[in-house]
């Protein structure tokens, strides 16, 4: 038996560590990013605080249809006049451009984005930023090649892009969003989520401090009403959305018949899929990896665990040791593992269905989570595995978004791949085995937009990412996700 | 040194899997694989973790009572070794408060010179046995060699297995030998000096390798398991480390005993060796954060981490030249 230990008194103990605040300079306010330039908005506005101690940040101009319409006439008139005739070997030199700006500016983005969105600096430093900065990278090299691409001899940029993004990873989905667009020949409006405005407005300075042609990037703040505003704009030609099933769905209504090109990525519920012959210290660390990161506010994240029967004892003790080591505090201490939830409204979401799942499972299994002192302030909630969960509990079918793990069994891999498949979502799934033939089969068996063989949670900009069923359509990242911001080539 | 005994380690729990070769064989490959990709992220990860202030001081008091000063050259001396026993019972003239090291390693034949000079200071000789550091040698070589310097004092043994009957699959001799290495190790008043089994991981190349021979050790009746003779790039690296700290973890989660684990071989500053102690603390635990269980093999780091402490307690770096090259 694996004895969990005792960690209340660490023999080790480390001191905080804390990243310093004071590369980033806050505004007390922050305007709209129209056509080049910070305006006020015409509508009211809304603060954002920092999910970790529940602190004022800044109040944020609320976009409403006015703004948009002047955001989506910016964009516009910057495709017809400068960025539709420019060639592509210029879009790449801003491209870059902004790439090395992201990367000099790293710190303070990353501090900015731990600080808005309570995500562990550590993510922002090593994971979100950096890809942010690869992404960029990765599309001005496509931007002198789009006729050597494959796509056709001459293809061109729908126009305006509208794009709405999640804050989950507000810069990371700002970038997927942003960078193929720009390099396709297209100008954007972009909102960002109203709990995490604050680097996508840093973004935009970044943008004038690389002296991009104004309107070329308009970002508007604002929440649902914003969203839907640009959205349903006329002379937007092309929607981007990453965000909920929900309001996924409702987007997809909003353009039916019209001429707009939409892509969606939205939910999950993926399968992490442990047999009997994986690395078990490594799958262990996968799971953790796979549900835990970013607080498990990831829609690829693994959220439920399929572990094979007859290792699912020895797997869930291994697991649970290895959670009484994760560090759950202070996002900007570089020591922390798991951050704090971002709103409350997510806690609430995410304390509700783990409420009903302890009531699911109540006589086959159990809720636990390891001894962790939450701090009082700010937005918390600790790592959690639900063990005894079956098909049938709303726990392993609603995505919880929140760093909570439900553990099912199968027996054989047939078992796994149906289990895995029965969900109405299909964006990402995990496999765990030493045998390479295994990982094919399951691979070509899994209905999923990229499946993880012996890893989970890996990005990277040449690899396409995207869903199945109401996981979404379209991809975004590689070849793929250049094609869908260019005209007749996304199919 | 207290310790669990390990001396009937393997009796009744392993008695069937190390009966045959055949059975020996089906247990090691059948322990879990390791993933490198993922293992190395692992241990990257671990080694990201920053650690500071009161954290850093205590890191590196334990880093320096770990350190197992080590000479091992064709050229050395008595009086080399008298220097660096000094050394080893007082790193820092100029700081008594600063703790000694665990023990010096030394070639067998100056055991009896490093014991003279370190007397009943508390720490140990250990001595480089069984044709180190390569280990070809008929056994019963190598079984004298051992013998040689327990007689002359060592405190502890640090063996190599034969890497060559391992690659070749067999298990069966490499366990036989060391256990008779273990029965050498006895002394005539009922004590015996503690083994270190030296896999040489470098040659190994496999982290699956590496756990194997883990088990293999642990079950033979090692003490200690250790990754390298420093004569053999790449030696001790955290990867490494990290699959043999989880074999102890898993070892003593199965038999109740703890067995040490000691890297060697180019751990040279003192942010490695506080990386190396993190990974120690969450992988095998905190229990492990002691030198009877945990040790470096060094000679170059015990310098940095002096240098490391000075500054911790004056705001001051010093130069080399105020630490005593020995």
């Amino acid at each position: 038996m694996v004895k969990v230990p005792d960690t209340s008194t660490p023999f080790f103990e480390y001191a905080p560590a804390p990243e310093s605040r004071s590369i980033v300079d806050i505004k007390p306010s922050y305007g709209l990013f129209i056509d080049g330039e910070f305006v006020d908005g015409h509508g009211k506005s809304f603060k954002t605080i920092s999910p970790s101690t529940e602190e004022v940040l800044a109040e944020v101009a609320e976009a409403d249809e006015a703004d948009v319409d002047l955001a989506v006439k910016a964009a516009r008139r910057a495709y017809t006049r400068v960025w539709s005739r420019m060639p592509g070997s210029e879009r790449a030199k801003y491209l870059f451009r902004i790439a090395r700006l992201i990367q000099e500016r790293g710190r303070e983005l990353a501090v900015l984005e731990s600080i808005d969105n309570g995500k562990p600096i550590k993510e922002s430093r090593d994971v979100d930023i950096p890809t942010v900065a690869a992404h960029f990278f990765y599309y001005a090299g496509w931007a002198d090649k789009l006729e050597h691409a494959g796509l056709g001899a001459n293809p061109q940029a729908h126009g305006v892009a509208g794009q709405v993004i999640p804050w989950n990873f507000p810069l990371l989905m700002l970038a997927w969003k942003v960078a193929p667009a720009l390099a396709a020949g297209n100008t954007v409006v972009l909102k960002p989520a109203e709990t995490t405005p604050l680097t996508a407005l840093l973004f935009a300075e970044i943008c004038q401090q690389a002296d991009l042609p104004p309107g070329v990037v308009n970002i508007v703040t604002g929440a649902g009403a914003t969203g839907q505003a640009i959205v349903s704009h006329p002379d937007v030609d092309k929607v981007a959305f990453t965000g909920s099933t929900e309001v996924g769905k409702a987007i997809a209504r909003a353009v039916a018949g019209t001429r707009k090109k939409v892509t969606l990525e939205l939910g999950g519920k993926a399968a992490n899929i442990v047999f009997d012959d994986a690395p078990v210290d490594q799958a262990v660390e996968g799971i953790v990896n796979g549900i835990f990161f970013n607080q498990g506010h990831v829609c690829c994240a693994g959220s439920r665990l399929l572990v094979q029967e007859n290792v699912a004892d020895e797997v869930m003790e291994r697991l649970k040791r290895r959670m009484a080591t994760l560090r759950v505090g202070d996002p900007l201490d570089k020591n922390t593992d798991v951050g704090a939830i971002n709103s409350a409204e997510q806690l609430a979401k995410i304390r509700e269905l783990s409420d009903i799942g302890e009531q699911e499972v109540a006589g086959a299994g159990e809720r636990w989570s390891p001894a962790c002192d939450l701090p009082s302030q700010g937005f918390w909630f600790p790592p959690t595995v639900f063990t005894g969960v079956t098909q049938a509990h709303r726990i392993a079918r609603e995505e919880v978004f929140g760093p909570v793990l439900s553990v099912l069994t199968f027996r054989t891999p047939a078992e796994a791949v149906e289990k895995a498949n029965n969900t109405p979502y299909g964006l990402s799934a995990g496999v765990w085995t030493d045998k390479g033939s295994r990982i094919l089969w399951m691979a070509n068996h899994l209905r999923a937009g990229v499946v993880w063989a012996n890893t989970f949670n890996k990005f990277d900009p040449t690899s396409p990412f995207g869903g199945y069923k109401e996981s979404g359509y379209g991809r975004e990242g590689g070849l793929p996700g250049l094609a869908a911001y260019l005209k007749g080539a996304d199919a | 040194m207290t310790t669990t005994s390990a001396s009937t380690a393997s009796a009744g729990v392993f008695d069937d899997i190390t009966s045959s070769e055949s059975s020996l064989r089906r247990f090691l490959h059948g322990l879990p694989g390791v993933d490198q990709v993922g293992a190395e992220a692992r241990a990257a990860s671990l080694g990201t973790r920053s650690i500071k202030t009161t954290a850093k001081a205590f890191a590196i008091d334990l880093a320096i009572r770990m350190v197992d000063l080590t000479t091992l050259e064709g050229q050395d001396t008595h009086g080399k070794v008298r220097a660096l026993a000094s050394k080893a019972m007082r790193p820092d003239p100029a700081d008594p408060s600063c703790p000694a090291a665990a023990a010096v390693c030394v070639y067998p034949d100056m055991v009896a010179t490093a014991k003279q000079t370190l007397g009943d200071s508390g720490v140990n000789v250990a001595a480089v046995a069984t044709a180190f550091p390569s280990g070809r040698a008929a056994l019963d070589i190598k079984l004298a060699d051992t013998r040689d310097a327990v007689e002359a004092g060592a405190d502890e043994i640090d063996m190599v297995i034969d890497r060559g009957a391992f690659l070749s699959g067999r298990y069966q001799q490499v366990y036989d030998e060391i256990v008779a290495v273990r029965e050498a190790c006895a002394r005539p008043d009922g004590h015996s000096a503690h083994l270190k089994v030296i896999f040489e991981t470098g040659e190994l190349q496999t982290y699956d390798n590496v756990r194997r021979a883990s088990w293999l050790a642990m079950m033979a009746g090692g003490h200690f398991i250790k990754t390298s003779t420093g004569k053999v790039q790449p030696a001790a690296t955290l990867p490494v480390t990290m699959i043999m700290l989880e074999a102890v973890r898993d070892y003593r989660e199965m038999t109740g005993q703890m067995i040490g684990v000691k890297p060697a071989g180019g751990i040279r500053t003192s942010k490695d060796a506080i990386k190396y102690l993190v990974m120690v603390n969450e992988v095998a635990g905190p229990d492990w954060l002691d030198p009877d269980w945990f040790r470096f093999g060094a000679s170059t780091l015990l310098n940095d981490l002096l240098m490391q402490r000075t500054k911790m307690q004056t705001g001051r770096y010093s130069g080399p030249d105020y630490f005593t090259l020995d």
